[in-house]
């Protein structure tokens, strides 16, 4: 029996959300009270839907495992957040922006909650205008907008380079709103160890709190996980360092089925790797797009003298540069997709004409920009990351092209969700970039934000009353039955193994180890072969792993290494996961590039009629492989097709 | 901990500052007064004013709201520094000097030599005028005056007494280069028009105050 | 190039835990690499002896979430103008320098371990009315409500504020008023915040008080230190709405 029920709305596609929404089971404000959340997370999805669930009147629990919930990695969003607004009057609306997101996308997204997301996006804007977000503005007072990747329209707002601390910055000061109120408790410094099931519903967590070491039981009616991504799978992305994919690998371990895990999305601006003591890789925002132009040198003996450092970038003439995304897709030029760029600037490295000392670069240039527009104009519209870019490199972007190359940065894959945004587990819902659902197979810049947001603010503060509305007569509940004893003990039991090993090896020497594998097999570029290597050495790595790992330190109070190590035990179990999936998929669609499923041109070649499905991999136990579930993805209201950015 | 604060924080400042903007003024009528004392022989300019001072009504009153300002300001000024250090009870081992404004770091120290003085400068010339009677007299237009400035120039012919004067007066003058500036970025004027004109303005009154009244008993001295 | 360094790093085991500063040698460490690429590899070779890393503060590793915290040489964020702890690079310093490490220092940000302190008390401080006081949904159009550009852009300068402790850690008082002006400032400056501004700024006052932080004295340190070169304007701009709002 297959659990994989989508709920997706009968009706016409713009009237589903409406009709869900007015025919839902709501919550009357006496009962709120009665009803208790734990939200995990507190980026924009978590964020955002703790205060709004806050602010209806329930008990809301939220756990962060930084030291302040305004700290969550949606800080670090660069260029913006997409909205329908067509304020700039350039011909958008809420289908284009769902037609592209799909199509962004690769046609492996489902279509109603896509359309839901491109729905309440105005709403997002207003909300957080309204909260005092300082968005950009033209001279006349109103909101400015720009252009980003996989658009034919400038629907992005923006706050300088700073869109996500903004955003965030709203959703926390939602939080701390409630906060002072009393509707939600904050718990800081806290990590989810596992979820809790009573009677086949997520009834709590069990969390370890990072200062005193000690693991904590917290029960509710119902559990968010709006913990993020699991890029960090890969070592080195563009991911904040405690990052992690634990919390959603729990889930998946107790029953929630995980979605097109090997969906992940390789940026394609990010600084170039430059040792191998290097601990994170910086992102720099796509928005530079918008002005950069991406080229390498034509001839490989330039690219070689450059690698030498024997010659410098701006002694190469004009007509010896390769503008190669202009010249590949004129209609797009330098605003393709990140997919799109990304693989174009590894083809470009792979034949030789790479730049930087390690050949794994190319160049951004800002010259032309500079001369069309002054100076000044493009460090008002991006001072900050150039100054950033010198600051780590060493070099003044405005003089000499930046250099950049792709980096893992966002996971579309994810826990799988219905409509509701509810996984396989009854009360286990998930949030933004947690579950796998709005992307498909690929993200469009300036989207993440907004799916944040859209789960956080106006969809999860809806559904999770349909869920809830029987639920009032549940009375709060106990953490000391049978069921939560169980799961701690289990918890506890892992961290006990870990410090009995005894090892020899660091957990970043192993992490490293599986980053390396990642990157190499299951990357930018896959194939069979490689796909069933990495798994063999996965499974090598992680018996390693579980002989030879050393946790220095003590059990009870702070231990950072213990940390990493619980989480990169669970990334040496998903990147498994990955693999398969990415092995599953026989064919090339969005992030996901298989060297064998290309056309004669090198582009990516779906399969529509083999794969036009969201893989769902439901956990069988530790020594059984993962069982996949199919759950069909039904265009009835976009014309599937090639992608295509070389014309309009 | 927190109700029993009387005055948040930025009230005290704002109180420390208005008390302080008052007490320049007094400076800058003081100086004026003491700088009649140069090139009149006679003393007759600054004797007189001295009497105006020391005997009219309306100055004998507001004289006790001068008290007042300096007892407010040096009481507020110890309460804030005492919360200061307060605020870091384990200092650091290494601490480089990030202050943009130089002697806002030391305005404690300033502030309690400068109390110092004014103990010393009291019982020299205020509490001997006010309550010991021990000055001489001096007849100008058939009245009687004491002859305060006499005083003046015999204390300002030690060399010891000139030399204490003049440094005082410097830590002083380091005192006024925070404080004026400072006090009206804590009354909230700050503009980026007018701020670097109260800045610079705020070093020349530094300037102006410590250069006059120091120049008062050098001029004595070498005379 | 490579360098030598002698690290001199508080350590301190937890809380109540007395602390003391304990050296440590590093060696061959690449001047490309970050401030804290050097810690993770002082960290790995601790490890590796078995003994316990240090303990300090990052994540995001970009210079926005501000979580890193230390005090490096004397200077909050270490010996450059303008960044954070993660993006101070080892090419400012010199081969055989003695680099001393510390936490932040004041008593509203107690250590919890090495160089990690409890920042709780900022977040303390927002609760108290770092907000604009409406709910999800119900809003007006996001252009219904112009704003000068030069205000927006105003704003924008003092919400740029990562909230990561440097000017409490640089002032000599241990004041928080750069923290707090910056968002009393963004709400001042923005139609939207103005509704409840006296309020705001009262109560976020009162909270900075109570927990103990230190009185400016405009030493203008924690300018000079800030990452994001956050601006004294904006502690003005806090006293004068704190005048208005208390002979209001």
């Amino acid at each position: 029996m297959t659990k994989l029920d989508s709920k997706i709305p009968k009706g016409p596609l713009a009237e589903k959300w409406t009709n869900y929404k007015a025919k839902q089971n709501l919550v009357n404000p006496a009962n709120k009270r009665k009803v208790d959340v734990i939200v995990v997370g507190t980026g924009l999805a978590g964020g955002a839907a703790a205060a709004s669930l806050g602010e209806l009147g329930f008990n809301v629990k939220v756990f962060c495992i930084q030291d302040s919930p305004r700290r969550a990695h949606s800080i670090a969003a660069q260029g913006g957040i997409n909205a329908a607004k067509n304020y700039p009057n350039d011909g958008d609306s809420v289908y284009r922006l769902f037609y592209d997101t799909v199509k962004g996308g690769d046609y492996r997204a489902r279509e109603a909650n896509v359309y839901r997301l491109a729905e309440v996006s105005n709403n997002i804007i207003d909300q957080c205008v309204a909260q005092g977000v300082p968005f950009a503005r033209e001279y006349g007072g109103l909101l400015d907008n720009r252009s980003f990747g996989g658009a034919l329209v400038s629907r992005t707002f923006y706050a300088r380079g700073q869109t996500g601390q903004q955003l965030l910055l709203g959703a926390y000061s939602a939080l701390s709103k409630e906060v002072n109120k009393g509707s939600v408790e904050m718990y800081t410094r806290r990590e989810m160890m596992d979820v809790v099931l009573v009677d086949g519903r997520a009834r709590g967590i069990i969390v370890r709190n990072l200062v005193t070491g000690e693991l904590e039981r917290h029960g509710a009616h119902a559990v968010v996980l709006a913990t993020g991504g699991y890029g960090n799978v890969f070592f080195l992305s563009t991911n904040a360092m405690t990052s992690n994919g634990s919390a959603a690998w729990k889930a998946y371990k107790k029953g929630a089925y995980f979605g097109n895990p090997c969906f992940v999305q390789i940026h394609p601006t990010c600084i170039p790797v430059h040792g191998d003591y290097q601990s994170k890789l910086t992102l720099m925002s796509e928005s530079l797009r918008n002005d950069g132009r991406i080229w390498v040198p034509k001839k490989k003996e330039d690219a070689e003298r450059i690698q030498a450092g024997t010659l410098k970038p701006t002694e190469i003439a004009e007509e010896d540069r390769d503008y190669y995304l202009e010249r590949r897709y004129p209609a797009f030029g330098n605003l393709v997709p990140r997919d799109v760029a990304s693989r174009a600037a590894k083809e470009r490295c792979d034949e030789g004409h790479g730049v930087g000392s390690t050949g794994l670069a190319v160049y951004l240039d800002f010259k032309d920009a500079i001369e069309r527009l002054g100076k000044h104009v493009i460090e008002a519209r991006y001072g900050n990351l150039f100054q950033m870019y010198e600051k780590i490199v060493d070099e003044n972007p405005y003089e000499t092209p930046m250099m950049i190359y792709p980096a893992i940065h966002y996971s579309m894959g994810g826990i799988w969700v219905d409509y509701e945004l509810q996984t396989t587990i009854p009360g286990l819902f998930a949030g933004g970039e947690a579950n796998f659902s709005d992307h498909g197979a690929n993200r469009l810049g300036a989207s993440a934000l907004m799916q944040g947001l859209s789960d956080g603010y106006f969809v999860l503060p809806y559904t999770l009353q349909n869920y809830l509305a029987d639920q009032i007569n549940v009375p709060h509940f106990e953490t000391d039955g049978e069921a939560f004893d169980a799961v701690e003990n289990e918890v506890q039991g892992t961290i006990d193994k870990l410090f009995a090993v005894n090892g020899k090896q660091t957990v970043d020497s192993f992490h490293k180890r599986l980053g390396l594998i990642m990157w190499d097999h299951v990357g930018m570029a896959r194939n069979k072969e490689g796909l069933e290597k990495a798994i063999k050495d996965i499974i090598t790595l992680r018996k390693e792993f579980w002989t030879d790992v050393k946790v220095p330190g003590e059990k009870t109070g702070m231990n950072v290494e213990l940390e990493k190590a619980l989480r990169l035990a669970d990334y040496l179990e998903l990147g498994e996961l990955m693999a398969r999936d990415a092995l599953d998929r026989n064919e090339s669609c969005g992030g996901h590039f298989r060297e064998e499923y290309r056309t004669e041109e090198g582009e990516a070649m779906r399969d529509d009629e083999n794969f036009t499905y969201v893989s769902a991999w439901e956990y069988m136990g530790e020594d059984t492989p993962a069982k996949l579930h199919k759950e069909p993805l039904i265009y009835e209201n976009i014309e599937v097709k090639q992608r295509n950015y070389k014309t309009a | 901990m927190g109700k029993s604060y009387i005055y948040s924080s930025v009230t005290k400042k704002v109180i420390m500052s208005l008390v302080g903007l008052f007490l320049i003024t007094f400076l800058l009528v003081h100086l004026t007064i003491n700088l009649l004392l140069l090139f009149d022989p006679t003393r007759e300019l600054f004797n007189v004013a001295a009497h105006f001072m020391g005997t009219n009504p309306l100055i004998q009153i507001f004289q006790w709201v001068l008290f007042g300002g300096f007892a407010l300001h040096m009481i507020l000024g110890v309460i804030l520094q005492v919360q200061n250090w307060m605020a870091r009870p384990k200092g650091y081992k290494k601490k480089a000097a990030s202050e943009k404004s130089l002697f806002s770091r030391f305005m404690i120290h300033t502030g309690i030599l400068i109390v110092v003085f004014l103990v010393i400068h009291f019982s020299d010339f205020f509490i001997k005028a006010k309550f010991l009677g021990e000055i001489g007299e001096i007849v100008y237009n058939g009245h009687h005056y004491e002859d305060m400035g006499l005083l003046v120039i015999e204390k300002f012919q030690m060399l010891g007494y000139v030399i204490f004067y003049v440094i005082a007066l410097l830590i002083l003058g380091f005192h006024l280069d925070h404080a004026f500036q400072s006090a009206f970025q804590s009354l909230g004027v700050n503009h980026p028009k007018y701020t670097p004109f109260i800045m610079g303005f705020s070093r020349f009154l530094a300037i102006v105050i410590t250069v006059g009244y120091i120049f008062i008993p050098l001029f004595i001295y070498l005379k | 190039m490579n360098i030598n360094l002698t690290l001199k790093i508080w350590r301190q085991a937890n809380q109540d835990a007395p602390g003391k500063f304990v050296d440590y040698p590093v060696e061959n460490i690449s001047t490309e690499a970050s401030f804290l690429e050097m810690m993770d590899i002082l960290n790995e070779e601790l490890v590796a002896k078995g003994e316990e890393p240090v303990a300090f503060d990052h994540d995001c590793r970009e210079g926005i979430c501000g979580m890193c915290s230390l005090f490096i040489n004397g200077r909050p964020h270490g010996p450059d103008d303008s960044i954070t702890t993660c993006q101070l690079h080892m090419r400012k310093f010199k081969d055989g320098e003695t680099i001393v490490i510390e936490p932040w220092r004041a008593k509203p940000f107690p250590v919890i371990k090495d160089l990690m302190v409890d920042r709780t008390a900022f977040d303390e401080i927002i609760q108290a009315g770092g907000y604009v006081n409406i709910n999800t949904g119900g809003v007006p159009d996001a252009n219904a409500i112009p704003i000068r550009k030069e205000n927006a852009d105003l704003a924008m300068d003092a919400a740029s504020c990562i909230g990561c402790g440097a000017c409490v850690a640089a002032c000599k008082n241990a004041s928080a008023m750069l923290f707090v002006s910056a968002k009393v400032s963004q709400f001042t400056l923005l139609p939207q915040g103005k509704v409840e501004a006296h309020e705001r700024v009262e109560n976020m006052v009162a909270k900075m008080d109570e927990l103990g932080f230190g009185n400016c004295t405009n030493t203008y340190a924690c300018e000079a230190e800030c990452p994001k070169d956050i601006s004294i304007t904006n502690i003005a701009r806090m006293n004068r709405e704190f005048l208005c709002a208390k002979v209001s």
